[in-house]
């Protein structure tokens, strides 16, 4: 299962996120600024794929157009084969902005239950992914408070389990983790892992932060500053079970850690 | 123990406003400020009569209605027009040229198309309440979380979905700041509506009062018009703090985390 694991990119499963050349250019009357320039990359059913690039990198745009909230100019996502127009149903997204993507006038339970409503979904079933998907992160007993009653972390665990019970085929975050303190920040990455093996979802993960690209990924793709395209794709041979203290201080994590560097220096720099 | 200190907090200022009164006006001999005695005992005189259906009755079900069509109109135009840019620039001067318009200077002209009927008395009040709930409705709307509104779009929500779930309980906390400024604007046009042409209301009453010299009727009638006030509003605050209960609580936890 490990060595399975850490042998599988992308060539090694089908793949179910077909991301082909990926153009966004924003014209006004004055000028056109190309954010992304003809993004390419596939993630294999089943991989857990970051993305890191520099800020201003264009990554909140390459995401809106993977999940269908934005129209590419040029390009096309293709998602299990069919072309992405709007959002998809096989798709469950987590924002950064945790406090505003849930909705405060919903108990915990209520803003997990409502995706899951508007899709026509009995009441019975309904019930169920509520307390598994609540169960999953870690919060069994808070169905009935609000969001801002909750500290940070556990709010982010709400958007979490909101996205799992919905039972997508890919998960999808943007840089989730950016705005929490550190210790919860290592919490949930260990969550996220947790959920991908134990689910069996497909995770596709923003962050800026290379180090913890390195940590959740099975691959991770460095971007280039924008107009955006992806310049390296770096399969991470880590092992598969990973913790905060051992695989930060392996000498492979190391390694992994200056090549990236490297290759986001010099996307800024070029972009400078 | 807190509710009944809340309550003591809430009702001792009303009460030596009274005494105060009471004590000022003992003994007034001035003909148009007759003593506080005299006004209460008219005001049982008056209103615990017939005249709490003749008078009370249609002018609350007047200001009532008007007031619940004034709401459902604002709802029912601010949210396209908050959700549209478009739409706004077209109507947003005409909507801010038409409530600049003082309501009491069409009454005549209402007079005119209307007649002197129930349906001009509505139309005042309808005139003068749409603009607080309909322009704060579009703030209100216009001003939605886009962070939110990406969510309902990613989770596929139907549109009746983004109204009933995102949209209207989004706005709902200028929506009732709207709705506030509206139930004054309306308390004091269904005086105005009834005192232009009527045979019946709290206004018609007052001024039939002030006009036959009956000093302390009408002053049992301007207590009167005080209480259907603070009787609409005590209504609507309750509504508001089960509706708008999360607001509350949001914004508390915000100031405690500062």
């Amino acid at each position: 299962m490990i060595e399975d694991r850490n042998a599988a990119t992308a060539q090694g499963r089908p793949t179910l996120l077909d991301v082909d050349a990926v153009k966004m250019v924003y014209s006004s009357a004055h000028r056109t600024v190309e954010a992304l320039g003809g993004v390419r990359f596939t993630v294999g059913d089943g991989e857990f794929v970051c993305i890191v690039g520099p800020s201003g990198a264009g990554k909140t745009t390459l995401l809106k157009c993977i999940s269908g909230l934005l129209r590419p100019t040029g390009g096309t996502v293709r998602l299990e084969g069919t072309e992405v127009k709007a959002p998809p149903q096989a798709m469950a997204l987590v924002f950064q902005d945790y406090a505003r993507s849930l909705f405060p006038w919903m108990t915990v339970e209520a803003n997990v239950e409502l995706p899951l409503k508007q899709a026509g979904m009995a009441r019975r079933q309904r019930r169920d992914l509520i307390s598994s998907a609540l169960a999953d992160v870690g919060l069994t007993d808070v169905g009935s408070a609000y969001p801002w009653q909750l500290s940070g972390g556990m709010q982010q665990r709400v958007a979490i389990a909101r996205a799992i019970a919905y039972r997508p085929r890919i998960l999808v975050m943007d840089e989730p983790f950016a705005a929490v303190d550190a210790q919860t920040r290592a919490d949930l990455e260990d969550l996220v892992r947790d959920l991908w093996h134990k689910l069996g979802v497909t995770v596709l993960f923003v962050t800026h932060d290379i180090d913890e690209a390195i940590y959740l990924g099975e691959r991770v793709l460095a971007l280039s500053a924008s107009p955006t395209v992806v310049m390296d794709d770096i399969a991470i041979d880590l092992p598969d079970a990973r913790d905060q203290i051992g695989t930060r201080s392996l000498s492979r994590f190391g390694e992994l850690r200056k090549e990236l560097y490297g290759q986001i220096q010099r996307a800024r720099h070029t972009s400078g | 123990m807190r509710v009944l200190s809340r309550f003591l907090y809430a009702v001792a200022l009303p009460c030596l406003l009274a005494l105060g009164w009471w004590f000022a006006s003992r003994g007034s001999q001035n003909f148009f400020f007759p003593p506080l005695s005299g006004i209460l005992s008219a005001f049982a005189d008056v209103w615990f009569s017939a005249k709490i259906v003749e008078d009370v009755l249609p002018s609350v079900l007047r200001l009532a209605s008007g007031y619940l069509i004034a709401a459902g109109m604002g709802l029912a135009l601010g949210v396209p027009i908050g959700l549209s840019t478009r739409l706004r620039a077209y109507v947003e001067p005409v909507l801010e040229f038409l409530r600049a318009i003082p309501p009491p200077v069409l009454v005549p002209i209402l007079i005119l198309f209307a007649g002197i009927g129930t349906t001009m008395k509505l139309m005042v009040i309808v005139s003068g309440c749409l603009w607080p709930v309909l322009l704060n409705t579009i703030e209100g709307v216009r001003g939605l979380d886009e962070t939110l509104g990406a969510t309902t779009r990613a989770y596929r929500f139907t549109r009746r979905g983004r109204l009933v779930h995102f949209i209207l309980p989004g706005a709902a906390p200028l929506i009732f700041a709207g709705l506030r400024q509206s139930l004054s604007i309306g308390i004091i046009l269904m005086v105005i509506s009834e005192m232009f042409a009527a045979s019946n209301g709290i206004g018609f009453t007052i001024v039939q009062f002030q006009r036959s010299f009956a000093i302390p009727e009408m002053w049992s009638g301007i207590i009167l018009l005080g209480l259907v006030g603070f009787i609409f509003a005590s209504v609507l605050g309750f509504v508001e703090r089960r509706v708008l209960h999360w607001y509350f609580g949001l914004r508390a936890a915000e100031r405690n985390d500062t």
